[in-house]
This record gives structure tokens, sequence and C-alpha cells, in this order.
């Protein structure tokens, strides 16, 4: 269960040896060598890691790969339909529509990546404190969840960037405030699982305190639906966040971003089709990367189905 | 004592043709029964808490967009005297400390007074509300049907197949539909399914609204639930009734297929749970053929977790509601909601929030109380 939690460790830990290290964790690294041959028996598991590669690729090294920068424009050349020099055609200012769908990979890939780890840190704590305490405090923290699930994700989203005042921070910020009642009850429901199982009794017995227990014991034994839940979340973070964009929150005019790109060829979708289609092209893709990897990963981390 | 409960319930139900009767019988004394009175009490008490926090953040929400007394201000208002401010201020107690503003915030709510939403040509919030809803109803409708329609089916064969083509055929079909952007695969049909057959000179779909102009001069309608496909076949207006199914295929369809997308893949996985269990091993063992194993005894139990995941996904289809009427121009309440935030409209905004909540919660009810009826562990339990 908790070979992921070490090969976190591992890659810190490499340099402070300790001579024991391999051989205390031997059973975990045999653990983490099958999910790994598991993951690679399936060809869509494989072709989603390829997916999330290019895409983060693509993100990092936009500035090389890009033949023009995001916001550079060709003001005698708009509308061009796609063409050795223009890949994916130019739009309505006569910016490379190429270049600003891979700069955009990055705007989205930023965005998606805040909220997923800043719910999963606000989540993580409030979920856990509330699970281990129990009473009181879970009682209250389970109805504020209930509150915020009360809303469709997009839609309180909606208000809240609305409150907020329409740009990329303000829908970041309110992606956040969507996303983590979702880990909350997530982790909440794995630390009262947790918290009964010996190993908790065994901590506590030694006299670790109820912080040192939550957060190294339980925690990282509930890593693993943590981590299937975040890499499905941020296929969901790209597409909520596109679609509030495309109907105006977010990014201001003229941004490379995916969602505001499919806003503007929306106009002239029938006479210039290429505007909206490739920036489409692109959340489709990076989402379905991350829905193809997060799906595998939970079928193969499942015990139920590991068989 | 699980797989007992199951085998108990699916000889009860598969045996003879007595079932119907018998069974209607039974799911009326359950239906009767103080047990699930109960559970359905304490489901609509526990609504209560919920819904003042909803209530909570919608205030919260209107105070922080900007100034409250927008809210009860209608757009020809602009020019209003500093006493004609200070009269709607005083109405709505909007000096009085933000408990005092609270409790009369909610009691407006309950008589009905949500503002005004100047979006809507400054009609009061719940009159636009009844106006816009139903057309918003009817989409969501129509595309739970075709998510359930073809999704369950798909999910089916997936399974039956497994590990066959037609099994990662449709396990790519439905990640793409997961994955895929509604407001995107909207624009994707109406060049389509509107432009390329038009300008082809084919029978082509209509590419938004929800009823010809034309038609509706040719054909008024008597509005009675709003709902203009209902309307048109109580009222006996077919040629209305045709033309608001055919502006409903595509945005109905765009809407549907994220949906679909996750009813095959639940409908997938809980029938090869379902195939698992022991009394699919004894129904084969009796003889029986592997269509009625498959229908009877299987379907049966695995609809359990899907008719969940239906509840779950209405919330979802009305946020995709929202971009889905923006493209096809519907004039639903997710349409209305994006004008008010570009107008900065507060009560429309916060009313829709409301309405919205409400809806969500009720349908999650609904499904709770469905999960119940067909499932006897829940209620039991």
């Amino acid at each position: 269960m908790t070979c992921m939690q070490d090969l976190s460790k591992s890659k810190g830990a490499t340099t402070l040896e300790r001579p024991s290290w391999w051989e205390e964790r031997a059973p975990q690294i045999r653990e983490l060598k099958f999910t790994l041959y598991l993951l690679r028996q399936s060809p869509l598991v494989v072709v989603g890691f390829a997916l999330i590669g290019l895409f983060i690729g693509v993100a990092i090294f936009a500035p090389w790969i890009a033949p023009y920068g995001p916001e550079q424009r060709f003001w005698q050349l708009p509308q061009q339909p796609p063409s050795w020099q223009f890949l994916f055609g130019t739009d309505t200012t006569g910016g490379d529509i190429f270049s600003r769908v891979i700069w955009g990979a990055r705007l989205d890939l930023v965005i998606a990546l805040t909220v997923v780890a800043s719910a999963i840190v606000i989540g993580s704590v409030l979920g856990a404190v509330s699970g281990f305490l129990g009473r009181a405090y879970d009682e209250i923290l389970m109805r504020i969840t209930d509150v915020f699930l009360a809303f469709p994700a997009l839609i309180l989203a909606m208000a809240v960037a609305a409150a907020l005042g329409r740009n990329l921070t303000n829908l970041t910020i309110a992606l956040i405030v969507v996303w983590w009642p979702t880990y909350a009850r997530l982790i909440r429901g794995q630390v009262l699982a947790e918290k009964e199982r010996l190993y908790v009794d065994a901590a506590r017995a030694v006299g670790a305190s109820p912080r040192r227990i939550i957060f190294r014991h339980v925690l990282p034994n509930s890593i693993f639906p943590i981590i299937v839940q975040a890499t499905l979340d941020l296929g969901g973070v790209i597409l909520t966040a596109a679609g509030l964009s495309f109907i105006g929150f977010g990014a201001g005019a003229g941004v490379a971003e995916w969602g505001l790109m499919i806003a503007d060829g929306r106009s002239y979708l029938f006479q210039s089709p290429w505007i909206a289609t490739f920036p489409g092209l692109a959340i489709l893709f990076s989402s379905l990367g991350l829905n193809l990897v997060g799906d595998g990963l939970r079928d193969v981390l499942d015990p139920r189905l590991r068989r | 004592m699980r797989a007992k409960a199951h085998s108990s319930s699916s000889f009860f139900c598969s045996d003879c043709s007595a079932t119907l009767l018998a069974q209607s019988v039974f799911l009326l004394r359950l239906v009767s029964s103080v047990k699930l009175r109960h559970y359905v009490i304490r489901r609509l008490l526990l609504m209560i808490p919920v819904l003042i926090g909803v209530s909570m953040m919608t205030f919260t929400l209107s105070h922080v967009i900007g100034d409250p007394v927008a809210a009860y201000i209608s757009s020809q208002d602009v020019k209003l005297s500093e006493q004609q401010i200070q009269r709607i201020v005083e109405a709505h107690h909007l000096d009085d400390p933000l408990y005092v503003q609270y409790f009369y915030y909610i009691s407006d709510l309950l008589r009905g007074d949500w503002g005004i939403s100047r979006t809507d040509s400054d009609r009061p919030v719940i009159e636009s509300i009844q106006r816009y809803f139903p057309a918003t109803a009817e989409l969501t409708m129509v595309s739970m049907v075709f998510a359930l329609a073809l999704g369950i089916p798909i999910g089916i064969i997936s399974a039956v197949r497994k590990d066959r083509p037609e099994d990662h055929a449709t396990r790519v079909f439905s990640l793409v539909g997961v994955s895929m952007p509604v407001f995107w695969l909207a624009l994707l049909l109406q060049y389509a399914f509107y432009y390329q057959l038009k300008i082809h000179n084919l029978p082509n779909l209509p590419s938004g609204g929800r009823v010809d102009q034309f038609v509706w001069i040719d054909n008024p309608l008597h509005v009675v639930t709003g709902l203009y496909t209902v309307d048109g076949l109580i009222t006996g207006n077919f040629a209305i009734f045709f033309d608001a199914l055919v502006h409903l295929i595509l945005p109905g369809f765009a809407l549907s297929y994220v949906f679909m997308a996750v009813f095959v893949r639940m409908m997938r996985s809980s029938m090869l749970e379902v195939m698992r269990q022991d009394y699919i091993t004894l129904a084969r063992s009796k003889g029986l053929s592997e269509r009625v194993v498959i229908y009877r005894h299987a379907l049966r139990n695995a609809m359990i977790p899907t008719v969940t995941v239906a509840g779950l996904a209405f919330g979802g289809l009305l946020a995709g509601a929202v971009l889905t009427e923006t493209v096809f121009s519907f004039p639903g309440i997710g349409r209305w909601s994006v004008s008010a935030i570009v107008r900065d409209d507060i009560a429309s905004i916060m009313g829709f929030m409301l309405i919205i909540a409400v809806v969500y919660m009720l349908a999650n009810l609904i499904v709770d109380l469905l999960y119940a009826w067909i499932d006897p562990r829940i209620r039991l339990g």
C-alpha cells in the first residue's frame, strides 16, 4: 500500500544514504515494480502517459517549440487556413494558432496543477483532522462541504469568479474554492478507515502525537486514492477552466488560453472552422491523457481488480 | 451476507410469471413501510441545514459582488435620488447589522421577493426563473434520456464482451466523452449538422433556439407547462411539437455525451462486479441461457449504482446546460445566468444559484429514495 509514498521519498532520499533503506523497503519496491508492470500491460494507459508527456513537454519547452510568441500578430494575415507557415492557420487578428495552442498548454496545465495541488493541501489538512478528531469538528466540516457540494462545480465557480472579478487569478481561486471539499471528504473517509488499523494503535502506544499520527502515518497510507482522484481531477479542472473562459471568465482578450481561443473562433465558426477546432483538440487530448492514466491507475491500484 | 441478500431477491423476481403481481404488492408494502417513511423524513430534515448554508453562501457572495442595493434597482432607475435609494435600503434593511440583513434576506426569499432581474427586462427574478427554467428542464431531460438510452446498452455490451475489440472501442468512446469539452462538441455539431448539411442543400438540423419563429407565428402555442414538446402534444399543436423536438436534438446530444460516457463506465464496472457473484453462477448452473442470466439476473442488480450516478449526473447536466445553452442560443436559465454575470446582475445570479442548488438537492433526494426502493439493504440497514 505504501509504495507510492516511498517512491516520492526515494527521489529525495538517494543522497542521504541509509544503508538499510533498500532492504527495509524491499517489499514496497517490489509492489511498485509490479504496479508499473501492470500499468505497462494496458495499451490505453501507455497512450495516456504519452499524451500527458507530450503536453508537459510542450508546456515546458514552449519558447523553443512555438514558432511565434503567444500574442504576436500578423495583422495583414487574419483567418488564414492551415499552411506550412501557419500549421493550424491564423485567428481573426492574425495570431498563429499553432503557437498559441502551445503557449496555452503552459497556461492551462499550470492552472490545473495549481488548483488540484491547493485543493489537495487544503482538503487533506481539513479532512484528515476532521476524520481523526471526529465529533463536533467533523460534523461542522461535513455540513460545510455539503453546502459546497450542493452546487455543480462549474456553477459555483461561476458565482465565485463573478464575485471576485473576472481574471485568471480569480478563476484559479474560484476553482480551488470549488474543488477542496471533494478532497476533504475523500481524505476524511480514508482517515476514518485507516484510524481503526493496528499500526495507528501501535503509533499511539509508542506515544506519537495525533498530528504525527495523521501526517506521518495515516495520510501516506491514504495516498493512492488521492493520486487517482487527482489525476482524474486535473482533466476535470482543465475542462471546467476552459468552459469558464469560454463564457467570459478568466483570461482577458487576446491571451493564449484554450477556452478563450474557442470563444474567439465561435463567431467565425463557419468561415474559419480551424480557429475553434485546434484549441478544442488540445483540451480534448490533454484531458483524455489524464483520464486514461487515472482510469488505468484506478484499475491497477484497486485490489479487487488487481488479481 | 451480501451475496445471500442478492440471491434471495433475484430468486424472488425471476422464477415465475406471477412475479409481476407479487412484486408490485411487495413494492407497495415497502413504500408504505414505516422505515421508508422515516428515511424520507430524515432526508428532508437533513436538507434544511444545507439550504440554510446555501442561502448564507448566496448572501455572502451577493455582498462581495457589489452593493446589495443593486439587486432591487431596475435598469430604468439608474438616476435614482438619494432619498429613493435610502427608501430601498430601508425597505430591505440594508443598513442593519449583517445578521439582521440575513434574516430579512431569508424572509424576502421565502415571500418570493428575489429581487429584480435587469438581464430580463426588469422582471422579478422569480418570474424570470419561471420563464426560463422549463427550457432548461426540457433540455436536461432530453439529454438524460439520450444518455441513459445509449449509455446502458453500450455499457452492457462492453461488460459482456470484456477485453474484446467491442469493449476496447466502448472504453475509448466513453473516455473521449468524459474528456470532451461540451461547448466545443456543441460547436462541432453545429458545424457538421447545420452548416455542412445546409451548404450541400441537405435537410439540416437547426443551429439554435427553441422553436422556429415562423413555425411559432403560424402555429402559436398555448403554453401550459412551458415544456414546448409536452405543450405541443397536449394542445394538439404538432407543428410546434416536431419543431421543438428537432431543436432539441443537437443541444440534447451535445449535453448528453459526457453523461452517456459516465453511464457506460458505471454500467460496465457494475455489470462485471455482478457477474462475479454466486447467484450468477447459480443461475448458470441451473441451465438458464446466457441471455436470461444477463438480462434477468445481472442487469437488475447492476442498475443500482447507475441510478445513483444518474442523480449525480443531473447536477453536471445543469452545469453543462450553461455552456450548451450559450452555444445554441437556447433560452434557458443557463444562458440567462451567463448574461446576468456579464452585466453584474446580482439578483439574477443569486436567484440562479439558489434554484440550481434546490433542484440539484431534490434530484439527489429522489435518487436516494429510488435507490432505497430498489435496494432493500439500504432502507433496512
